[in-house]
């Protein structure tokens, strides 16, 4: 668990190679009337400036929690962050008075959600809500804040800005509202930007067209991209780096190209399987047997035992820590190597 | 428009089905403004045993086309022949019959489950309005059976859905669908709303039911790679229209229509080797709304290769020179570079 730093003098003597945002061990409980339900279990990553880092993981991985615990958009109660930092250049943001986090968010890590016709406010015009960012954060004018909005818009390619500047958010489509929505998380110019789910809402042509928009905007920006998803697709597209989540906890970390190309933890081993793939139509698919674990009875040992097909008797008695098997490569499985090498194929053939 | 014979295999016939939903103004005085074009001209043959898929984005009609199929929805033209009857012409007995063999499953198992009712009651509710197809005393043994059948524990039968998971809820979905022993289940957005390792066990499960029991699928989705899979033959809509239908190869490997290859090329491939190599066509703009199509053919305003004969003729879905199945298309023409196979 990551010790308190005082916030006076946040920057540890290597301040300058601070990397851009660091989570360190995160823990993050929701306390309900069932129980405690832990949805993150010490999660660590590492995010760089230009760097997109893909989430990849199933309803109730805790994927999406992380990434409000990061915001700091928390639901409070019942979700708590129990221990863990969140280090943006340094500076654990964790640590910060509500006062003081508040300029980071927005300036500094901004997020876009999944849902655009929800996250928009229905009542007032979307050039209003894109300027409101200017007049609040910025202290602009009406005026300024409006010109600013307009020239918002155009970069992020809604046809037409000046005249759709006054428009309500339900005279937009799909995809043009995910626009508006990245068009507010881009006006401060942050440094992070947190994607969940973008284009989960969205038809495949309109995300193919969102997912161009991003990535365009991140290069110009040399921003630092985490991009919370459970569409292998999007993720083979876009990541630099991937984080497979289950259960709350980080199963394997790698490069995409590693992970695609011979996965180290049956998890991910299983989700890449059960993709349908042309040279094995009318075969059955390859499905993960059961269901996830229930976070507030997460089993004992390895979260996966209960489904992974190469469970033994370690599984259940020692929960496998992530550690390093490659340059690079981390992963959270007893046999990680076997997984890796496919020794459980050639043994079971 | 052609309607094409039908085969002897059949099961369903649609031909040149139209539903158009008037737009009206005023409240006392209702004036018709004009109508939303949600189905405009469709026709295709389901075989016996075979899974069509039925694929399109947003507002192409897929779902309007589900219900009509269901006869949920009253066409405004067109036909829907099923065992040489035309469904829409149907009435008492002979409908009610009808119904018990046309099925469909929905796409959200979370709000098409009464929270009310327990999992025995769901699937067995079939048989309260259909009382012939079993009798009071066995409706328990037979809702226990069909829970066993897709892999539910049949001691369950007096849980609540809210016991279930999101994958378990679509198995009573298809349990309630298997109740009356149908011949054709409409399968709408079946998987959509499930997560990627529960998504394979449903799509399984719905393959392994359609050999048992003989059983012909309209399966609707938006996941390419999904109906792939799954589908013998497959059917592009776009606002209202069949853009293109042939077998799941002619698709996915030899597209003729502009629009299926733009949205072929869409697809995300889950494959980071084959990242900047494929062709990705973006196309501009969104598609415009079914209360004012373009004329012609609807995908010209979106189109590349758009000219004045797109405006002017409505292209016919037929086999186009050069390629084996049907198209609609002026300038159809076999692409093959914006499908990655991997």
């Amino acid at each position: 668990m990551a010790t308190t730093e005082p916030s006076a003098a946040p920057r540890p003597p290597d301040a300058g190679a601070a990397p851009l945002l660091e989570v360190d061990d995160l823990h993050v409980e929701f306390r309900t009337r069932d129980g405690v339900a832990k949805a993150v279990n010490g999660v660590s990553y590492t995010l760089s400036e230009g760097e997109t880092l893909a989430v990849l993981g199933e309803s109730g991985s805790g994927k999406s929690v992380t990434a409000q615990a990061i915001m700091g958009i928390l639901d409070t109660p019942p979700g708590y962050v129990t221990g863990g930092a969140v280090r943006f250049r340094g500076q654990d943001l964790l640590q910060l008075p509500e006062e003081e986090r508040r300029a980071y968010r927005g300036r500094s890590v901004a997020m876009i959600f999944q849902d655009a016709l929800s996250s928009l406010n229905p009542v007032f015009p979307v050039g209003w809500q894109i300027a409101e960012m200017f007049r609040v954060h910025e202290g602009l004018s009406k005026k300024d804040a409006r010109a600013r909005t307009v020239d918002l818009m155009d970069q992020v390619r809604i046809p037409a800005a000046r005249e759709r500047v006054n428009d309500y958010p339900h005279q937009f489509s799909g995809g043009m509202r995910q626009r508006i929505m990245i068009a507010m998380s881009i006006a401060l110019d942050p440094d992070v930007l947190i994607a969940d789910e973008p284009t989960t809402a969205l038809d495949v042509t309109v995300q193919a067209q969102i997912m161009n928009l991003l990535a365009d905007l991140q290069r110009e920006r040399n921003m630092g991209m985490i991009l919370i998803t459970h569409d292998l697709g999007v993720v083979a597209d876009v990541a630099d780096t991937i984080e497979v989540m289950y259960s709350g906890r980080i199963m394997e970390q790698a490069s995409v190209h590693d992970i695609y190309g011979a996965p180290a933890h049956p998890y991910t081993e299983g989700l890449l399987r059960s993709i349908p793939r042309v040279d094995l139509k009318g075969q059955e698919l390859s499905a993960i047997k059961g269901l996830p674990p229930n976070l507030s009875r997460i089993p004992e040992g390895c979260e996966f035992r209960p489904r992974c097909p190469y469970a033994q008797q370690i599984c259940h008695d020692t929960r496998p820590p992530l550690l390093e098997i490659a340059p690079g490569r981390f992963s959270a499985c007893h046999f990680a190597q076997e997984v890796l090498e496919g020794d459980f194929d050639n043994a079971e053939q | 428009m052609t309607s094409t014979t039908p085969s002897s295999d059949a099961v369903l016939d649609v031909q040149n089905l139209v539903k158009h939903f008037p737009l009206t103004t005023g409240i006392v005085f209702k004036r018709h403004v004009g109508s939303v074009q949600a189905v405009d001209g469709v026709s295709f043959e389901l075989r016996k045993g075979e899974t069509l898929g039925v694929v399109g984005e947003s507002g192409c009609g897929k779902s309007t086309l589900a219900k009509l199929l269901m006869r949920l929805e009253e066409p405004t033209s067109g036909r829907v022949m099923y065992n040489g009857e035309n469904i829409y012409d149907l009435r008492g007995k002979a409908l009610r019959e009808m119904r018990r063999k046309i099925q469909i499953v929905f796409q959200d198992p979370y709000s098409s489950l009464n929270p009310r009712m327990t999992v025995g009651d769901i699937v067995g509710e079939p048989y309260e309005i259909h009382p012939e197809a079993a009798p009071k005393g066995q409706r328990r043994a037979k809702v226990q059976e069909l829970l066993d059948i897709v892999g539910l524990n049949p001691e369950h039968i007096n849980r609540y859905p809210h016991q279930f998971s999101g994958g378990q809820r679509q198995r009573i979905g298809i349990a309630r669908g298997l109740a009356l022993r149908p011949d054709v289940i409409i399968c709408d957005e079946p998987v959509s709303a499930l997560d990627v390792s529960v998504q394979a066990q449903v799509v399984n499960l719905l393959e392994s039911l359609q050999d048992e029991f003989g059983l012909s699928y309209i399966f609707i989705a938006h996941d390419l790679s999904v109906v792939r899979h799954i589908s013998d033959r497959v059917a592009v809509m776009y606002l209202g229209r069949v853009a293109e239908i042939g077998s799941d190869a002619q698709i996915y490997e030899k597209p003729t229509h502009p629009y299926t290859q733009a949205l072929l090329s869409a697809v995300p491939v889950p494959d980071p080797s084959v990242r900047g190599q494929r062709q990705q066509i973006l196309l501009s703009g969104d598609v415009p709304s079914p209360a004012s199509p373009p004329s012609g053919c609807r995908f010209r305003t979106r189109c590349w290769k758009a000219t004045d004969l797109c405006a002017e003729q409505t292209p016919e879905l037929v086999v186009r020179p050069g390629s084996d199945h049907e198209s609609a298309c002026h300038y159809a023409d076999v692409r093959e570079d914006v499908v990655v196979h991997h």
